[in-house]
């Protein structure tokens, strides 16, 4: 499993899941997987729906806790207790799947959610929070300041804008690691051109990302290295540099029909 | 990402600030039926209710269970409801006058109280968010826990808290100061504390998240159990507060006590435009709704109307009550009563 752009294994990767499992009840989302992502790198995570992608950055962000016998890694470091305030506070920020908002609560409270700006004092800093979210919201989100208010709550936005919100906050904290959960999922051709640039822009900044989208056409121009996920298995990891975009998607369809990649 | 292609977008205006009216709208709301009810009983019984007697009487016996409601709202707003506290009043209470008697000083005694309190909370708060247990089935039967666990300790007696006995109690909860009732000084004081607790610490925007959408909130890192927890802790410590209070007022420990503050104190939690979905509440909007209540008891019975017409008359209030707000609240929110 090289990857293309650390020169060889040297570097240690931000996160690795080593041999994880994930059950819920009877159902078994996850079986055995061996995952990686190096700093600098961008990983595409592939797979039919059910295949455990979100699952599996669920469990990357701590909000799963692995099967016994599964271990996490951060920077080459086991982490036991690993939760999702701990992942934040490491650096990792994920736009879910299902976006994650609370819809009565203004979007500054949405914005800062779970890692909320304090004053000296020790009490919320609910200016600088506005004041923020705010800027945030006219440099990231197209919204010129004037016109829409941090006050505002969530529920009446629409599924473009929400998403935006879910996404300008996973950018507001610099991560070392951004998970993006099919991300263009709704957006319009603009937003997506601006999802995928972001994308593009992590990279640049030397930080990681996992993008997970179900158009093939979105993720094989970003990422680095591919991780193809079947019913909960790694069914196959691939630099870019090995494979054409239409190899990729002839074995997709192969995965699809058979579970096997060869 | 970059900003010529938020010049493109046509969508900007749509989105207006939230005006000053829709964003405390309940609490407006509130206020305003609180405003509606005094102007009429003033004209109602204008001898009664010109007269500072009135506002005595009601200042003093509020806050004995409106500070119990500006706690609850923390459970409220995180989406449980507590059925307990009066018995929690009643057996924390009953720790403290075991301790006193048994010749803890007072201060101590009053500690252990509050530590029976928070611990009832705890235990409420844990079978809620960690077993995951409908907090309306499961403190019913605390409530009984509580109370039955009261009983036994107290064998059904009450006891006598005289001014000569505990000084330091009756100036704290008792004695006015400068004219002006203690109870509502400790309700004012109750207020700004838990105010800024909601509103300005991270505990208290979390409250928010986990009443909105606890997988939400769990998803990006709030922990639902600690934060339900110390909802129910908090109101735990404050229904002792209040179960002292009350008995040093009638000088008197009963083993009954807090029977009768459970409609008063979550009607004032709802009144007060607290979502009964989770989400949403303030503060301000119990504080008034408790005065309003208290209020209405102080208010019929002043005004000399038959005891018989008083459920009846309260029922009347809280009901139009709840409805103009309800109403008032949507209007300025500009959404229909349906939704449509
Ligand atoms: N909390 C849960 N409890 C029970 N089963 C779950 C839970 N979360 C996920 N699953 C199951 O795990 C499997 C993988 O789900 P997951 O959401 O990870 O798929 P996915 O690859 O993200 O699919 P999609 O492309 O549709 O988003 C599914 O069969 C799903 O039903
Ligand atoms: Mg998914």
């Amino acid at each position: 499993m090289s990857q293309a752009n650390n020169g060889g294994g040297k570097a240690v990767p931000v996160i690795e899941l080593r041999n994880v499992s994930k059950t819920f009840g009877e159902v078994r989302s996850l079986s055995g997987i061996d995952f990686k992502v190096y700093p600098g790198e961008i990983v595409g995570l592939l797979g039919d729906n059910g295949a455990g992608k979100s699952t599996l950055v669920k469990t990357v962000m701590g909000f799963h806790r692995p099967d016994s016998g599964g271990e996490i890694f951060f920077k080459g470091k086991r982490i036991d207790d690993w939760s999702v305030a701990r992942a934040r506070g490491l650096g990792i920020e994920t736009v879910y799947q299902e976006r994650a908002l609370c819809e009565k609560q203004p979007i500054w409270r949405n914005m800062f959610m779970g890692r909320e700006l304090r004053t000296k004092l020790g009490l919320l800093d609910v200016e600088r929070m506005r004041a923020e979210c705010s800027r945030l919201m006219s440099e990231h989100m197209g919204f010129t300041s004037a016109a829409v208010h941090p006050d505002n709550v969530v529920t009446t936005m629409s599924g473009g804008e929400k998403q935006g919100v879910a996404i300008t906050r996973a950018l507001y904290f610099d991560a070392e690691l951004v998970i993006l959960d099919e991300p263009t999922m709704g957006l319009s051709l603009t937003e997506t051109k601006k999802t995928l640039d972001f994308v593009s822009n992590i990279k640049k900044a030397g930080k990681s990302a996992i993008f997970i989208d179900h158009n093939i056409f979105h993720v094989y121009p970003v990422v680095d290295r591919l991780y193809v996920l079947d019913r909960g298995k790694v069914a196959g990891v691939y630099d870019k540099s090995q494979i054409t975009m239409d190899q990729l998607i002839e074995r997709l369809y192969h995965v699809a029909r058979t579970g096997t990649l060869s | 990402m970059s900003t010529e292609t938020a010049k493109a977008r046509p969508a900007d205006n749509r989105v207006a600030p939230p005006s000053w009216l829709r964003r405390y709208g309940s609490q407006l709301g509130i206020i305003g039926v609180g405003i509606a009810m005094w102007l009429s009983f003033v004209f109602a019984a204008p001898a009664v209710f010109t007269n500072i007697d009135i506002y005595k009487a009601f200042a003093q016996t509020t806050p004995q269970f409106g500070i119990i409601a500006l706690a609850l709202t923390f459970v409220v707003i995180t989406g449980e409801i507590d059925l307990s506290f009066p018995s929690i009043m009643a057996l924390g209470t009953a720790t403290f006058c075991l301790l006193a008697q048994a010749g803890v000083p007072w201060p101590i005694a009053l500690t252990g109280a509050f530590v029976v309190g928070a611990m009832c909370g705890w235990i409420n708060g844990t079978l809620v968010a960690r077993l995951n247990i409908p907090s309306l089935v499961i403190t019913i039967g605390t409530s009984f826990l509580f109370r039955g666990l009261e009983l036994v300790l107290m064998n059904g007696t009450g006891v006598p808290l005289t001014a000569d006995q505990y000084p330091a109690l009756h100036a704290i909860f008792r004695e006015p100061v400068f004219g002006v009732p203690v109870q509502t000084l400790w309700m004012i004081a109750v207020a700004v504390v838990l105010w800024i607790l909601l509103n300005r610490t991270r505990f208290g925007a979390h409250v928010f998240l986990v009443g909105d959408n606890p997988t939400s909130a769990r998803l990006m890192g709030v922990d639902v159990v600690s934060v339900k927890t110390r909802a129910f802790m908090l109101v735990g410590v404050v229904a002792v507060l209040a179960g002292v209070m009350t008995s040093v007022y009638g000088y008197y420990f009963w083993p009954t006590l807090g029977d009768g503050f459970l409609l008063n104190t979550i009607a004032s939690v709802f009144l007060g435009g607290t979502s009964v979905f989770g989400g949403t509440g303030s503060i301000v909007g119990s504080f008034v709704a408790a005065y309003i209540i208290g209020a209405i008891n102080a208010g019929i019975v002043s005004a000399g109307i038959n005891a018989f017409y008083t459920q009846l008359c309260f029922g009347l209030v809280i009901v139009l009550s709840v409805v103009l707000q309800t109403i008032i609240e949507r209007r300025i929110r500009r959404q229909s009563i349906t939704g449509r």
